[in-house]
């Protein structure tokens, strides 16, 4: 219905899966579909660091992406490729900014690109990115998560994805539940969660609630509902914190009957993005929210059983504003660059992240060197290009598709139906921040005052909001 | 350092250098360069981030854009922070129940320890165990332990007795003296070996005289093991004291200052200032929190000192 708005989506500090593409064949890549050749212009050495994998990366995705090093590095040989470890998360990502050990290239979610670009703390790539042959073809909405007010690109887009219902089909098993009936409603999550509980002895349903998190998935379910976090005077663009709106106190009351009165939300409560995946992964939650794109990193980080995964989209109510948060990662360069590593870093965002999602040799190589390397291929995300681009690319890798797509299929066959809805614009992060410790409070006091809680929480962020941002 | 001013009439060759070397070696320019890392170590990487704050605290800066100066507005801005009060009181709560639960164990092991006659190196080394674990090795090691499920090690062990399970970090009540545990258990062997190697220095004949004068063992450690130990104990007590002032790691790592806040000390506080913000954080409010401590600190241990100075042994 609503179709793929994909409104300038963003996510909290999932930051997505680790992309990896692969090198096309390059030099005969048709003119107009695939990515810039190398220039014949003489060149410099040049070295940049890319931060591709995560700490903790399994040894197959290392030899995938050294694979794809040595493929770039044979295309442009004046250029030295570093790989890092990175992993953005909302401290360690302002450590690195600050103290300037962030790679050459790295990730940051949607929700940071607005901040970090008006505050001049990555690179103006603008130029660089509008000679891409394939630049028209970004799906706008996308593309402007990252751009400042002027249009100029900053940032680029290169993973979008929508808010899903992650359950284990195993456990649903155990619990005499259907995996291939998932949840359609909350209602019909709260009592699940209370059978598989009850079945198995293991948390029914959990959530993430610390570390920004807490919050980012309390919008989640607060748009599932039809209530949003900001609003904006269209007339005088003032922005107002509504996070104390009728359908998060809702979600809240939810959350407190599943942990109270089901006591089906076992007994971890401070859940960040690594550790519920992590948890997920060794069968110790039967249900959680989160990024449709959680296979990758599960996979390369926790070992997961491919038989345990299945996903649903979120249960929206029949609220006509009951929408499904979605998400995205932009690739950015280091503001400590040269103007020469900054060219290389952007053959390199152009060769990694986005020729497998434009032009056939860049999809299938990429498919080929995740296959070989056991690493998953055809994980659900949503178009960062046209929908007629996404169809195509998923059709030069469905050859190689070997995720289980079945088990995907609550979620795919669903989402690009569903309305997609942006997270809070306005210091998103800081937004989530305010919420955590509510949502805790919910998780670990039977008592917890939600009405007192979120009104302080939204003078926290009515005041966060109204502060300008240091510049 | 005295001045290293060459003296006058001191020239010329081979009296000239013997004159120099003789004032390299006995005026101190010797130990000012055995000096000179320690100081460049310290000035780069301790005094110039003091110096630093000062100039940040005055400052609106993410570390990467040009800072403007705000004057006073961080410290108003911490001040006005509802957070802030709730990381003092934390703070204090977390000073109080380590001074009840932390600070009589590690003397009383100490004297249990010294009356000891057979296998006190092995209680000596067992106490300090604990101190040679890495800090965050340990946390995380108690973090297992504190798991709140059945399946974590204390539930577990309370289950057996059909007991539990209790969420010790879990719940705003528990979390608290949960950390206060952890971190005592991490840091009383290093307090044990101080009061051990004190027990040393009291005459044993005082103990012999009390004894002929009847003491009882409580009499004893009355009357002649805590007088002989007091400045031991109130140098112990103020580092305890500027040490839980400070406590960062065990919350930071056991509960991320949650739940609900109900954990978030000052430090963490100051912390979440600088790199709560993805966007490159209140730098100023982390710095402006910074001082405020420190002064807090100093103006502290001033006051402990002039109130105990009678009662210091080397006073």
């Amino acid at each position: 219905m609503a179709a793929l708005a994909i409104v300038t989506v963003s996510a909290c500090s999932s930051a997505a899966s680790t992309p990896s593409a692969a090198a096309p064949a390059a030099t005969d890549a048709p003119a107009g579909a695939a990515s810039s050749a190398p220039s014949t212009v003489a060149h410099k050495p040049v070295t940049i660091s890319v931060g591709a994998l995560r700490p903790g990366a399994t040894q197959e995705a290392v030899d995938a992406l050294n694979l794809q090093i040595s493929q770039f590095e044979a295309k442009y040989p004046w250029i030295t490729v570093e790989s890092r470890e990175y992993n953005w998360t909302a401290p360690t990502f302002t450590a690195e900014l600050a103290g300037g050990t962030l790679p050459t290239v790295f990730n940051i979610p949607f929700t940071d690109g607005k901040g970090l670009i008006a505050q001049h703390q990555i690179v103006n790539i603008d130029s660089r990115v509008r000679a891409l042959p394939y630049v028209s073809k970004f799906n706008p909405s996308v593309l402007a998560n990252g751009q400042d007010k002027d249009g100029k690109i900053w940032a680029v887009p290169y993973l979008a994805y929508g808010m899903s219902l992650t359950y284990n089909r195993t456990l649903f098993k155990a619990a005499g539940l259907d995996p291939d009936k998932p949840p359609t409603t909350w209602d019909e999550v709260k009592a699940d969660a209370k059978i598989i509980t009850t079945k198995t002895g293991i948390a029914g349903f959990s959530t993430m609630a610390t570390q920004n998190c807490g919050g980012w998935q309390l919008t989640v379910m607060t748009y599932s509902l039809g209530g949003r976090m900001e609003s904006v005077d269209p007339k005088t663009g003032k922005v107002t914190a509504t996070v104390n709106n009728p359908q998060t106190k809702a979600a809240l009351a939810y959350i407190h009957g599943l942990r109270w009165d089901d006591n089906s939300m076992g007994a971890t409560f401070d859940y960040n993005w690594g550790t519920v995946n992590a948890d997920f992964a060794a069968g110790q939650i039967g249900m959680f929210t989160g990024g449709s794109d959680l296979y990758t990193n599960m996979v390369q980080n926790n070992e997961l059983k491919a038989a345990d995964y299945g996903v649903t989209v979120i249960p929206l109510a029949t609220d006509p504003n009951a929408g499904v948060l979605g998400g995205g990662d932009l690739a950015a360069v280091n503001v400590l660059t040269t103007e020469d590593q900054r060219d290389a870093a952007v053959d390199w965002i152009d060769f990694y992240y986005m020729e497998k999602l434009i032009t056939q040799d860049g999809a299938v190589t990429d498919a080929k060197a995740l296959k070989a390397n056991n690493q998953p291929v055809g994980v659900p995300s949503l178009p960062v290009f046209d929908k007629a681009s996404y169809d195509q690319q998923q059709l030069w890798i469905k050859d190689y598709i070997n995720v289980p797509t079945a088990q995907m299929t609550p979620f795919t066959s669903k989402i690009f139906t569903e309305p997609l809805v942006t997270e809070p614009l306005y210091n998103t992060q800081d937004v989530y921040a305010t919420l955590d410790p509510v949502l805790q409070a919910v998780l670990t006091n039977k008592n917890a005052d939600i009405n007192a809680l979120l009104n302080a929480a939204n003078t926290k962020a009515q005041k966060i909001i109204d502060t300008p941002p240091a510049s | 350092m005295d001045s290293t001013a060459v003296r006058p009439g001191a020239v010329g060759g081979k009296g000239r250098r013997r004159g120099l070397l003789t004032r390299v070696s006995r005026d101190g320019l010797s130990s000012l360069f055995f000096l000179l890392p320690l100081l460049l170590i310290f000035g780069a990487f301790s005094w110039f981030p003091i110096l630093r704050s000062f100039v940040m605290a005055v400052q609106e800066t993410n570390l990467v854009s040009t800072p403007t100066f705000v004057g006073l507005d961080n410290f108003a801005n911490v001040l006005s922070d509802p957070l802030f009060g709730t990381s003092v009181a934390n703070t204090a709560y977390f000073a109080i129940l380590a001074l009840v639960i932390g600070y009589p164990m590690p003397l009383v092991l100490a004297i249990v320890m010294s009356e000891t006659r057979r296998f006190r190196g092995l209680y000596s080394a067992l106490a300090y165990l604990p101190v040679v674990v890495p800090p965050v090795v340990a946390v995380l090691l108690w973090k297992v332990f504190y798991k709140g499920g059945t399946n974590g090690a204390f539930n577990s062990i309370l289950h057996v007795f059909g007991l539990g399970p209790i969420q010790w970090l879990g719940d705003a009540f528990m979390a608290m003296p949960s950390i206060v545990v952890e971190a005592t258990w991490a840091a009383f062997g290093g307090t044990v070996i101080i009061y051990l190697a004190a027990l040393v220095s009291v005459p044993p004949e005082l103990y012999d005289a009390a004894e002929v004068d009847g003491a009882n063992i409580w009499n004893k450690i009355r009357y002649v093991t805590l007088p002989h130990m007091r400045g031991i104990l109130f140098i112990t007590l103020i580092l305890q004291l500027i040490a839980t002032a400070q406590v960062f790691t065990e919350p930071f790592l056991l509960t991320s200052g949650g739940p609900a806040n109900s954990t978030t000390t000052v430090l963490l506080l100051i912390y979440s200032y600088a790199f709560g913000s993805s966007l490159g954080g209140h730098f100023g409010e982390a710095a402006a929190l910074s001082l405020m401590l420190a002064a807090f600190l100093g103006v502290f241990t001033a006051v402990y000192f002039w109130f105990t100075r009678s009662w210091s042994t080397t006073s």
